[in-house]
């Protein structure tokens, strides 16, 4: 997929699909650097954000990342995340901001919800930090074919000084020339992944040999069954009456929250084999494990409009 | 254009080569039943996994679905709003795939805003998929989305005749919309036009040959779409490469062997570029011979069209942001050029209108001289005009507080393509083609 030799001792560029893509996504991020005073990138360790700091280094090589990560932890991140999170920020010499929901329950700003789902808390201290860090641009990792409401965002998606999304008044998007402007107290949302698919970045997690935490490979965890989802029980998951806590081979295909992300049977235990099995899936990554996207037909749209990622 | 031009030909008979990503706009008005194509293109090609499909089939069941399958038209609704009312507010992108390509469909809702949001799809497609109800034949919505088509050099237009089972002699009403296209394809200019005879709602010739079209012996849909290649004019064009950033790290370079590096980088729009050709800057003339292509730390000897690099010279010349880098002569740069717009804000534009415009990385002040005329896309005439509102296409002559490195858009979309935003609230105006001229 990289350098196909077209002529004899020329290396040539092809414009593969994963070239155009990375190619695209690499263009945006450029367009915000260059025209937006104070980006930020989200950064969970999720394998999407993973891919789009990866991209961001690439951008600007061999120039630093410019600009600071910014994680909402929920508190019930997997540790292994976590570590790897933090290994990676160090790795680059880049700054990390976290905003931790934690510390919004515990002096009441927030308050935890009846099913201890923590992902639809995580709108109120990201807006939070991106106003205390007077942030201009901040970059999602979001792809389009994740979920309905997101099919609709565009790649620079303006947000109003209350850091809501207004999807019946985008700003037509043409050509490759992107409108970053915006008023004193607005931001943009800036999704250099939008025309990713699941596999897409899979593959170029292979071709570009891009470390993931762990859990996104098979391993042996002890899990239970809730609502077809297979949680791992712990803190944050309470073993309830008849579920039967078991070994299986598991891996994670969406990493967020650990009391609403669930694991799926897999012997994936490489990149190779984990495309493999993405290609033949017959279940989208958010149905697979995310009990909080089951809520409803619209469960992300409204936590969108209200200024979620 | 003669009507061999539309007629499908054979699949053998077309080029072997293919690229790997097809971008796909979809245009129709609300009962054409584009909805439900798409839901059957992401259907039929496997493109539709088990959950999202059972939640498609609940939603059916609700509302009274008493077809096979589901009703797949709402596969692709996306807002609540949307639901409820059963419209499409605003372009949706979906993703679908087959062994050999992977296509971004840009599904672009009829009505309304239908102007505005055709010309967002349309200007990154290299086709256009245009909708047409057997029943009626080609209408003038059907005109109105080939003259944008058009007008935008999107390089192949796909009409898709649909509701083909609903109409009693479908050969002949396939045979008249081929020669009404004739007649409009001649009218606007298009370059390339198909036709096939679909069913949506049954899967006729979208992804399975039909057995009720007997008389009809060209490809399905998607076995058409499968051949037809991405703008080739990109590739083939002279080079051009505007300059997002100059990549300089100095002391906080990630190796401290590379503390001098100086590199400029952006995304090719046309041609290629070779290690060992020579470059000129659009806005100074300045000359030098490119001397490295890195893609991240690879280097590389060519790069072409399409490809976000980073270019080091020979020389150590005044380029910044803004600046064009080009193969041979550089675009001559001009304060001045007549334009088409593709008014897309409700605030209507006056002569003397105080504007911004981003051509390629340069985002300049610009006035509006005065608007000559427009095309009115419902009849498909050209009028005099004053102002321009939402969903006009005018003739305008705009200039520039700095001269823009400006190519006429018929030669290369991407260096004849800008957009006019508004200075206040930063809100994007309109779509400019340079040099364009209405036609009728």
């Amino acid at each position: 997929m990289t350098a196909t030799a077209q002529h004899p001792g020329v290396s040539t560029e092809h414009a593969s699909l994963l070239d155009a893509l990375e190619s695209e996504a690499i263009h945006i991020i450029r367009d915000v650097v260059a025209e937006l005073e104070r980006p930020v990138m989200l950064f969970s360790g999720g394998k999407d954000s993973v891919v789009m700091l990866h991209l961001a280094a690439k951008a600007l090589w061999p120039a630093p990342v410019p600009f600071p990560v910014l994680h909402v932890d929920t508190g019930h991140n997997f540790p292994e995340v976590l570590e790897f999170r933090d290994r990676t920020v160090e790795k680059l010499g880049i700054e990390l901001v976290v905003a931790s929901v934690q510390d919004y329950i515990d002096d009441g700003r927030l308050q935890e919800r009846a099913d201890g789902t923590r992902n639809p808390l995580q709108t109120v201290p990201l807006l939070d930090a991106i106003e205390a860090g007077r942030f201009d641009a901040v970059f999602g990792g979001g792809r389009r074919d994740e979920d309905k409401a997101r099919a609709k965002e565009r790649i620079f998606s303006l947000r109003n000084a209350f850091g809501h999304w207004d999807p019946k008044n985008q700003r037509p998007e043409l050509w490759h020339l992107y409108n970053t402007r915006h008023r004193p107290g607005e931001h943009v949302r800036v999704f250099p992944l939008s025309n990713w698919t699941e596999l897409d970045v899979w593959r170029y997690i292979a071709r570009e040999g891009i470390e993931l935490p762990p859990l996104y490979y098979a391993h042996q965890r002890e899990v239970i069954e809730r609502d077809g989802m297979l949680l791992h029980p712990g803190e944050h998951v309470e073993v309830r009456e008849g579920e039967v806590p078991q070994i299986r081979s598991v891996r994670y295909r969406t990493v967020g929250d650990m009391s609403c992300t669930g694991a799926v049977l897999s012997d994936a235990a490489d990149v190779q084999a984990v495309i493999a099995e993405v290609a033949a899936t017959t279940v989208t990554e958010r149905g697979a494990t995310r009990a909080d996207d089951r809520l409803s037909e619209a469960a992300m749209e409204d936590r969108k409009k209200e200024g979620y990622f | 254009m003669t009507t061999a031009d539309i007629l499908p030909g054979r699949l053998e008979d077309r080029p072997a080569r293919t690229s790997t990503l097809l971008r796909l706009a979809t245009a129709g008005s609300v009962d054409d039943g584009k909805s439900t194509l798409i839901g059957r293109l992401l259907h039929d090609t496997k493109s539709v996994l088990a959950d999202q499909l059972a939640s498609v089939e609940a939603a059916s069941r609700k509302r009274g679905w008493k077809g096979e399958l589901a009703d797949l038209a709402l596969l692709t609704d996306g807002l609540r709003a949307e639901r409820e009312q059963g419209i499409t507010i605003d372009v949706a992108y979906r993703y679908f795939a087959t062994a050999d390509r992977s296509y971004v469909l840009a599904d672009t809702p009829g009505h309304v805003q239908y102007t505005r949001n055709t010309v967002t799809g349309a200007s990154t497609a290299d086709v256009v998929v245009v909708l047409v109800d057997a029943r009626n034949g080609v209408v003038e919505q059907t005109r109105r989305h080939l003259a944008i088509a058009a007008l935008l050099r999107v390089p192949h237009v796909v009409v898709a005749l649909n509701k083909i089972d609903l109409v009693e002699q479908p050969e002949a009403v396939h045979a008249q919309v081929l020669r009404d296209l004739e007649a409009v394809g001649e009218a606007t200019g298009l370059r390339d036009l198909h036709v096939v005879p679909v069913s949506a709602l049954l899967g006729d010739n979208v992804v399975t040959p039909s057995e009720r079209t007997p008389w009809y012996s060209g490809p399905t849909l998607l076995e058409l779409l499968e051949t037809l290649e991405p703008s080739e004019d990109l590739l083939e064009g002279p080079f051009r490469m505007p300059v997002q950033l100059v990549i300089r790290p100095q002391q906080g370079a990630v190796d401290p062997l590379l503390v001098d590096y100086r590199g400029y980088a952006g995304m090719i729009a046309s041609g290629a570029v070779s290690v060992g050709d020579e470059v000129s800057v659009a806005s100074s003339g300045m000359r030098s011979t490119v001397v490295g292509i890195d893609r991240a730390g690879t280097s590389v000897d060519r790069a072409e069209a399409g490809l976000s690099v980073t270019l080091r010279l020979a020389d150590e010349l005044d380029i910044s942001r803004g600046d064009l880098l080009a193969g041979g002569d550089a675009p001559r740069e001009t304060d001045q050029s007549s334009a088409v717009l593709c008014w897309l804000s409700p605030q209507a534009l006056r002569p003397g209108a105080r504007l911004l415009v981003k051509h390629g990385t340069r985002t300049v002040q610009a006035r509006a001289l005065g608007i000559r005329e427009r095309l009115d896309v419902s009849s498909l005439t050209v009028e005099p005009a004053e102002i321009a509102e939402l969903n006009d296409l005018v003739q305008v002559d705009l200039a520039f507080a700095q001269p823009l490195p400006l190519e006429p858009y018929g030669l290369t979309r991407e260096g004849g393509s800008f957009i006019v935003i508004d200075p206040h609230d930063g809100t994007t105006l309109a779509a400019g083609m340079v040099g364009a001229e209405l036609r009728a």
